[in-house]
């Protein structure tokens, strides 16, 4: 069935979106990867409304689109404010805390 | 016609409280003037917690219910569960509170939008200013951990999750002092949380494709069906993965440490008890509601963990010289120990795993409770001095503080006549009755490794010479003494006449589907 495509086409969004998350060292690179993967699942789950024949996938999708939004503000909020002291995004110069 | 769904409201007392609370806490912070708004915060928090918390009690007798068209199940391990994120809530909106301890009357940064470090942030540093926008957020969180302990539905759980999630990442940066380790783990905790968030989207989205529904009860059906295809085994491993991040399980646990040891000391203390006890309250609900007929798939999973998260913890915990950090690794090891009591669940209800882990939380929730209130009190020009080496020879400036401290010690590590020894002593046994003994040989080793680290803090206090120039011991105000009295009092007498609450988990460890 053709509708196997979308899903292996959002599988390997989602995992360009998590190898991105790794490899990255930009906050704000980082915080596009994680978004990709989320729209990722939108697709799946696009694609499995269609396919199980429910719309609850659909509503999902809706709901996963508010709560990133709520999520871009309160991430950028906090990226900016690191920024603003360090004048850097990069994860990399955030290095106070470890072991 | 669209027609109004069914809403239990009596069963959604408790989360309305909170809620209702932190919508005005919002309003207060807008339009009261702001040497009122202190006052007013605090009093409003506590009313949404203590009233939540009581409205539990209330509810603790009446007949399970599904409730809002079947997305919350209000039974008894979700009241005994928001009962206890509803009290520990209330203890550290208390230690949110304090005011006598810090020179500048507040453990949280004035302006969060101000640059660590810049003119203007050296001056608020000394400004007897304090921000109050800590309270609604707080209880945005407590609300959120409330809806996902009793979330019946994945859809419904992802979004408690975000909901406690996201003012968590906010809180975590707002210490008034070493602003940039604060904002570093903001965007740690932020940047992983969010990572982990969109795996437990992509486990939701699988499990939806498999069943065609994010109903718990559904799912259900679909997995005692077919036993779990390909899709199922997937959506289930991607959850996990989800879940164990926030209840900081290793392997998934490398947040942990940094945001601990970076948030303020009261915002760390709220996410160790409260964080830990929501998060395993979905684990609990997801594994037995929903996938009780894969626990072949899932038990070796959780078993790995379990074994990875109480030797990482306990291990690493060993070579820290902070506190918090040494904290954040037992609670990775104490986040294990939680494991062997899920493994304890037995197939079908039986067994005492449920009401073991239950109890569990509570002791841990406590203990840790108390341990970071005592950390607020020991003190340096720069804030709270929580480097071990400072803490030598304690005993002689302060008895008393070194005394509560070496009672939640050895509660975290598990001596007998405190709470944490019948807490792992419950988790122990139900795990020996589902057969894993080899797990609980390994919880032992643990155990004993652990009480290493936690011993060389009391041996620290008492044998030690004081350090020339060490830190003071503040006088704590009314909110702390109350934290600690209840903590130290509640961890003591836990520790010695358990039945009664152990008696009061077993009744309520009963999920409905």
């Amino acid at each position: 069935m053709t509708l196997s495509y979308y899903l292996v086409l959002a599988a390997m969004l989602f995992t360009i979106g998590a190898v991105g998350v790794l490899v990255r060292r930009n906050a704000i690179v980082v915080f596009m990867c994680i978004e990709l993967m989320l729209n990722a699942v939108n697709l799946t789950l696009i694609t499995f409304a269609r396919s199980t024949g429910t719309v609850d996938g659909q509503i999902i999708a809706l709901f996963v689109m508010v709560v990133a939004a709520a999520e871009v503000v309160v991430g950028l909020a906090i990226i900016m404010s690191i920024y603003r002291t360090r004048r850097s995004a990069s994860v990399d110069d955030a290095n106070l805390l470890k072991y | 016609m669209i027609e109004t769904p069914d809403l239990s409201w009596a069963a959604l007392a408790p989360m309305l409280f909170v809620f209702v609370a932190a919508s005005v806490g919002v309003l207060v912070e807008a339009f009261a003037p702001r040497d009122a708004r202190h006052p007013a915060q605090v009093g409003l928090a506590l009313a949404g917690t203590v009233g939540a918390f009581v409205a539990t009690l209330f509810l603790a007798g009446t007949p399970d219910e599904v409730t809002a068209v079947g997305a919350l199940a209000v039974d008894g391990p979700a009241l005994f569960l928001q009962a206890m994120i509803a009290g520990f809530g209330a203890l550290s909106v208390l230690l949110f509170a304090e005011r006598s301890l810090d020179p500048a009357r507040s453990a949280f940064v004035v302006s969060a939008a101000v640059p660590a470090g810049s003119p203007r942030d050296r001056e608020l540093t000394t400004v007897p200013r304090v921000q109050t926008e800590v309270y609604p957020l707080a209880l945005f969180a407590i609300g959120g951990m409330m809806l996902f302990v009793a979330a019946n539905d994945l859809l419904v759980m992802f979004v408690a999750l975000e909901v406690l999630s996201l003012p968590l990442y906010l809180l975590s940066g707002m210490a008034r002092r070493r602003r940039l380790l604060s904002q570093e783990a903001a965007v740690k905790y932020f940047l992983l949380g969010a990572f982990a968030s969109a795996f437990f989207l992509y486990g939701l989205a699988l499990v939806y494709g498999a069943t065609g529904s994010v109903r718990l009860s559904v799912v259900r059906e679909a997995v005692t069906a077919d036993g779990g295809g390909v899709l199922l085994v997937l959506g289930l491993g991607l959850l996990i993965v989800g879940l164990l991040f926030k209840a900081s399980v290793a392997p998934f646990h490398s947040w942990t440490p940094d945001v601990y040891q970076g948030a303020p000391t009261p915002v760390t203390a709220f996410m160790a008890a409260c964080t830990k006890v929501a998060a395993f309250g979905a684990i609990l609900r997801l594994l037995y509601v929903a996938f009780g007929a894969a626990e072949w798939t899932w038990r070796p999973l959780i078993y790995a963990a379990a074994i990875a998260s109480m030797v990482v913890g306990a291990v690493l915990g060993l070579t820290q010289t902070d506190l918090k950090r040494m904290l954040a690794y037992s609670s990775v090891a104490h986040a294990g120990f939680l494991l062997t009591g899920v493994i304890g669940l037995g197939a079908g209800g039986e067994g005492s795993g449920l009401s073991a882990t239950m109890f569990y939380l509570l002791t841990y929730g406590l203990t840790t409770l108390g341990a970071f209130a005592v950390l607020t009190l020991v003190r340096d020009g720069d804030g709270e001095a929580s480097h071990l080496s400072q803490w030598a020879g304690l005993a002689a400036r302060s008895p008393l503080t070194a005394a509560v401290m070496t009672l939640f010690m050895l509660a975290l590590a598990g001596i007998p006549l405190t709470a944490g020894f019948t807490g792992k002593f419950a988790v122990f046994r139900a795990a020996i009755e589902e057969g894993a003994w080899p797990l609980v040989l390994v919880a032992l080793l643990a155990s004993a490794v652990a009480a290493f680290f936690y011993l060389r803090v009391i041996v620290l206090m008492y044998f030690s010479e004081p350090v020339a120039g060490g830190p003071t011991v503040g006088v704590p105000g009314l909110p702390t003494t109350l934290v600690l009295a209840v903590t130290a009092t509640a961890t003591l007498a836990l520790g010695i006449l358990p039945g009664a609450v152990l008696d009061l988990a077993e009744q309520a460890a009963i999920f409905v589907g």
